[in-house]
Parts: structure tokens; C-alpha cells; sequence
């Protein structure tokens, strides 16, 4: 048995993290990052001045505070649940949108819809990604499905493999077309740039995270196999229709509105596995509360880091984020031996 | 009753099981033996509609497997197959609860609490049932999934090889158990299994495959002789009776 699946005990922390307390709890203090952050930025803003009625502080408040701070909720619990989804539909703990080529195709699709219809409006462009996005994942999954040898290592990398190859391909059309500067506000993360106006394409996801939600016995059931899950009566292809749609969409929407954060889907829901387990009705709460969390602490970081400059999100957490895992596998890694 | 008419599975040019056709009486516990690649899987797996005909039909409970809504069939038999890995992390008795899903679609009821419980209860698993699927053993996590095929609540219960990689003493344990859930529940029971002394102890019924053929089907009596086992094996076994059953002795 590989050494990955077997882990030490935690049953008393899984007594603990079922409490609502707890999911309240941490909500409340992600609550507090969003107030945070709606009070750092170069402008100042404090709740002296709101209080005393400044109309400049309210305006910068309502013109890009709140709708940045709106954004890194969403574009962080909606890529955490997709991340998970993903997790589930490829029965692997290392894949997330972007290591399987759903976010490179993404990006592919916004490429080849700037190059053929630049004067398109932002929502056909997101929906040229989206289709991208769908038609990568499916590729990954038709790959995945025939590799004989599917060992815990093997899956990860056949996705960073193809991931790779498109990504190659996009930028030597980019490189061809002078487009490198554009495509890296997609390949790059970054909330900077959102205000009222240009984020609102996110509530989208928002929409998607919830049918994920609603949906999410049918994957749970889904991350037990197709024999299992056809034991149970369901449509296995069906639950992984469902699964591709959602996660190619909420990637397509992010990667156009925000930029690619990468890893996000990846740590996030390892880390609440360790934590509560992968029954997705009571992890995918836990997934969206602590995905929020941890994207706002990095876009924290990165606007005060070097103030009054920012730093972008998916530099952050691409650091942070590749820090954790790796600390989050040698303890998986120790426990089993 | 499970009756099969003229089923066959070709994988290319391999026949894998070529025109079987049988009848199982409802109740009971029924094995079905044979040697490596007698098709006794893939049988097995065609009867739980995982795998389909290329000709042939199959009926359960007089439902057609080949075309009953996939929801009403989950509620009539149960399939489990010897791999079970899972790469989720779940507690036991979430999984037993997953058992629940043909009944309740994910939305469970108090009914589904009470057989939930019951199911851990008769499988000895209640004190194991907060802990994660992948802290157990191999012994407990085959419980633990049988636990979840009796939540489920069909009359057909099929397995694919339970005892693969159980020990003597919870191979017992395992075959005392599918007994019991024939016996005290009134399921059928229908199992695929590889040591014809299990099957001699404790089927009412047996099939022999070979070579994708059905060769012989009949009570533990009528099997366990040394001129059926050997059509079955090609090995000459000879056969004693111990304290009521007869056993089967190929070892030298």
C-alpha cells in the first residue's frame, strides 16, 4: 500500500473540527481578513474617516476596497472547491486545475479568442476559455483512463506534462504574436487591478461553488470509483460531467478576471483533509472558509510587503503555498512509518 | 432468483464466458468456483450490471439488469469487489452511510441513522465507527465495506472474492458472517471464491467455471468429488469427510 494513503490517527482532531463552533469560528476570523483588507491600500481609508462621513474615503471603500476584497473570497473559496473536485474526479490528492492543464488550456482559449475576436465582449472570451478549459481537462481525464499504471506519483505528473505542452504552445503563439505582456496578467494572479465594474464576472463562480455544494455527495461517491459508484445507482459519467463543467468553468472565470493562482487547489483541500476527512458535505464548508482565509492573508501580505508596491497574489501563493505542502507531506510522510 | 440466459463477454477475440445460462434460487449463499480465467468475475460482474452482455440476459429479482434504472437496481442488489481502495479519507461510518444513497440521495433520514447503526452493530464496527477508513486494518476495512453492502438493504448480495487477503482466522470469520446474513436476514448471498473447502462449508449451492463455460452446478455434496473437482482443476484431489463436510485434499 503506497505510504501516502496511510496516515496517523487523528480521530480526536476529527471529533473537534466536526463541532460548528469551530466552522464558525474560523469564519469569523476570515470575516475579520475581509475587514482588514478593506483598510490597506496607498489611499487611506480608516473607520475614523467612514465614521466622520468623508465622501473620498467612502468612494475609494466602495469603488475598489470592497470590490477587492469581494473578489479574493470568491476567486479563493471557488478555486478550493474545484481544486477538490478535481481531487476527486482524478481519485488523486496531487492534481488541481492547474497541474492537470485546465488552466493552461484556459489561458490557450482567452489567447486564440483575443487573436480571432479581440473586440469581443470579456463574457465570450470567458466562455472561449471555458470551452478550452473543458477540452484540456477531458484530455487529461481520456489520458488518465488509459494509463494501466495509475501509481499516486504518476497522475500529477502526467498532468504537469500536458499542462506543459500546452502552455509551450500558447506562448509561441503569444511569443508570434506579441502578446507575451498580455498573457502574463493571465498566467499571474493578481487582484490589483479590480474594481468596480471589472470583478463583477465573479459571482459566477460564487453560482458554480454553490451547484458544487449541492452536488457534493454525488462526488464524494464519484472519488470512490466507477464500480462503486455505479453499485450505488448513479451515473458515473454523468457525476463526471457535472464535475468538468464545473471545474473548467469557475477556472475559466477566474483565469479571466483574476490571473492563474496556482497551488490554491492543491493545499487547501489536503489541508481540511488532515483535518476533518473528505465526506464533501461537511469538508467543502471547511474547503471555503479556509480557502478564503488563506488567499486574503496572501493578498495581505503581498499589498504591505512592500508598500506602497504590491506584490502579486499568485506570487505569494505559490510561495507560501509550495512551503506548506511540502511541510504537509513530510509529516504525512512521517506518520507512516 | 437470479436467472442468467445465455450470457457471453468477448474481449476481442477471447470469449471470456460463453453462452452461460443458470438458474440461483432467492436465499441462501451460492459460490461460484473455478481456476484463474474460468470468467468467474467477469460473471459475477455482469450479473451486478458493472460490466454488460454481448449477449445474453440477465434477470435479478425479475428485474432486467441490462436496462432497470441504475437507482432501483442499488436498491435490489449490492456488488462489492475485492479492490477497495479508497483515496478519499472517510470515516467509517460515513462509508456505511454511503450505503444509505440508492434509498435517500445524500439527504439521510432517522431511518437511515437506525440502519446505519445496526449495520456497524452486526458487523461489530460501532466503537471503530469515528475512525477513518484508511486507520483500519485489513480485516476491519473489509467489515467496514460489507457494513456499508448491509446498510445498503438489498436481498442480493454479491462479492467479488471477500477473503482475498484475509487471514485463516478472518476468512472464517468473513464466511461465519455471509452465513449469517443468509441465514438470520434472508439475503442471497452469491460469492465468487477460490478455496473450494470455504465453498464446501458453507454454500448451499455451486458453480464450477472453466474456460468461461458453466460445467456443473449443484449442492456441496454433488460437487465435492474427486471425479467433479477434477473436470473442474484437472488435479486430482481426494476428498474426505470431517465432522460433516466434505473436504477437499490437493496439497501433495
Amino acid at each position: 500500500m503506497p505510504a501516502l494513503l496511510h496516515r496517523p490517527q487523528r480521530s480526536l482532531q476529527h471529533h473537534r473540527a466536526n463541532r460548528p463552533a469551530a466552522l464558525w469560528l474560523a469564519g469569523g476570523a476570515v470575516l475579520l481578513l475581509a475587514v482588514v483588507s478593506l483598510f490597506i491600500g496607498v489611499s487611506a481609508v480608516s473607520p475614523a474617516d467612514l465614521f466622520s462621513g468623508d465622501r473620498d474615503a467612502w468612494t475609494t471603500l466602495l469603488v475598489s476596497r470592497v470590490p477587492r476584497t469581494v473578489a479574493v473570497v470568491l476567486a479563493g473559496v471557488a478555486l478550493s472547491i474545484a481544486g477538490f473536485i478535481m481531487q476527486l474526479m482524478a481519485r488523486n490528492r496531487f492534481v488541481e486545475p492547474s497541474t492537470v492543464g485546465t488552466v493552461e488550456s484556459a489561458t490557450a482559449g482567452i489567447l486564440v479568442a483575443t487573436l480571432f475576436l479581440p473586440g469581443a465582449p470579456i463574457v465570450v472570451k470567458m466562455l472561449i476559455a471555458a470551452v478550452f478549459a473543458m477540452l484540456g481537462t477531458s484530455l487529461f481525464l481520456t489520458v488518465l483512463r488509459r494509463i494501466p499504471l495509475r501509481t499516486t506519483l504518476l497522475v500529477p505528473l502526467v498532468g504537469i506534462m500536458l499542462g506543459g505542452v500546452i502552455a509551450a504552445v500558447t506562448t509561441f503563439f503569444a511569443y508570434r504574436f506579441d502578446l507575451l505582456q498580455t498573457l502574463n496578467t493571465w498566467m499571474i494572479g493578481d487582484f490589483s487591478g479590480l474594481i468596480r465594474g471589472r470583478y463583477e464576472l465573479l459571482w459566477i463562480v460564487a453560482v458554480l461553488a454553490v451547484v458544487g455544494y449541492i452536488s457534493a455527495d454525488r462526488f464524494t461517491v464519484a472519488g470512490m470509483g466507477e464500480e462503486f459508484t455505479t453499485n450505488l445507482g448513479l451515473s458515473y459519467r454523468n457525476t463526471m460531467n457535472l464535475g468538468l463543467v464545473l471545474v473548467s468553468l469557475i477556472s475559466a472565470v477566474v483565469v479571466v478576471v483574476v490571473g492563474a493562482i496556482p497551488f490554491l487547489g492543491l493545499i487547501i483541500p489536503n489541508l481540511v483533509s488532515l483535518l476533518i476527512g473528505d465526506n464533501v458535505r461537511r469538508a467543502v464548508p471547511w474547503i471555503a472558509v479556509v480557502g478564503a482565509g488563506f488567499v486574503l492573508a496572501c493578498d495581505i501580505i503581498g499589498r504591505v510587503i512592500r508598500f506602497p508596491f504590491e506584490v502579486p497574489v499568485g506570487v505569494i501563493v505559490s510561495v507560501v503555498g509550495s512551503a506548506l505542502f511540502i511541510t504537509l507531506l513530510v509529516r504525512r510522510n512521517a506518520g507512516a512509518q | 432468483m437470479i436467472s442468467i440466459d445465455h450470457v457471453t463477454k468477448r474481449y476481442g477475440a477471447t470469449t471470456v464466458v460463453d453462452d452461460v445460462s443458470c438458474r440461483l434460487p432467492g436465499g441462501g449463499v451460492t459460490s461460484i468456483i473455478g481456476p484463474n480465467g474460468a470468467g468467474k468475475s467477469t460473471l459475477l460482474s455482469m450479473m451486478s450490471r458493472l460490466l454488460l452482455p454481448d449477449a445474453g440476459r440477465i434477470e435479478v429479482a425479475g428485474l432486467d439488469v441490462g436496462t432497470t434504472a441504475g437507482q432501483k437496481l442499488a436498491r435490489t442488489l449490492s456488488i462489492l469487489r475485492q479492490e477497495n481502495q479508497l483515496t478519499i479519507r472517510l470515516s467509517v461510518r460515513d462509508l456505511v452511510g454511503f450505503g444509505r444513497f440508492p434509498h435517500n440521495n445524500g439527504r439521510p433520514t432517522p431511518e437511515d441513522r437506525d440502519h446505519i447503526e445496526r449495520s456497524l452493530d452486526y458487523l461489530d464496527l460501532t466503537d471503530l465507527g469515528d475512525r477513518f477508513v484508511d486507520e483500519l486494518s485489513g480485516g476491519q476495512r473489509q467489515r467496514a465495506f460489507i457494513a456499508m453492502v448491509l446498510a445498503q438493504d438489498t436481498d442480493y448480495i454479491l462479492l467479488d472474492e471477500p477473503l482475498n487477503n484475509l487471514d485463516m482466522r478472518h476468512s472464517v470469520d468473513m464466511m461465519r458472517l455471509l452465513r449469517g446474513l443468509a441465514d438470520d436476514l434472508g439475503k442471497t448471498v452469491v460469492l465468487v471464491i477460490h478455496d473450494v473447502n470455504f465453498a464446501s462449508c458453507y454454500s448451499d449451492e455451486i458453480l464450477a467455471m472453466r474456460e468461461g463455460a458453466l460445467i456443473h452446478q449443484g449442492t456441496p455434496e454433488q460437487i465435492m468429488t474427486p471425479e467433479v473437482l477434477h473436470d473442474i482443476y484437472d488435479v486430482d484431489i481426494q476428498v474426505e469427510q470431517i465432522r460433516g463436510n466434505r473436504i477437499g485434499v490437493y496439497f501433495a
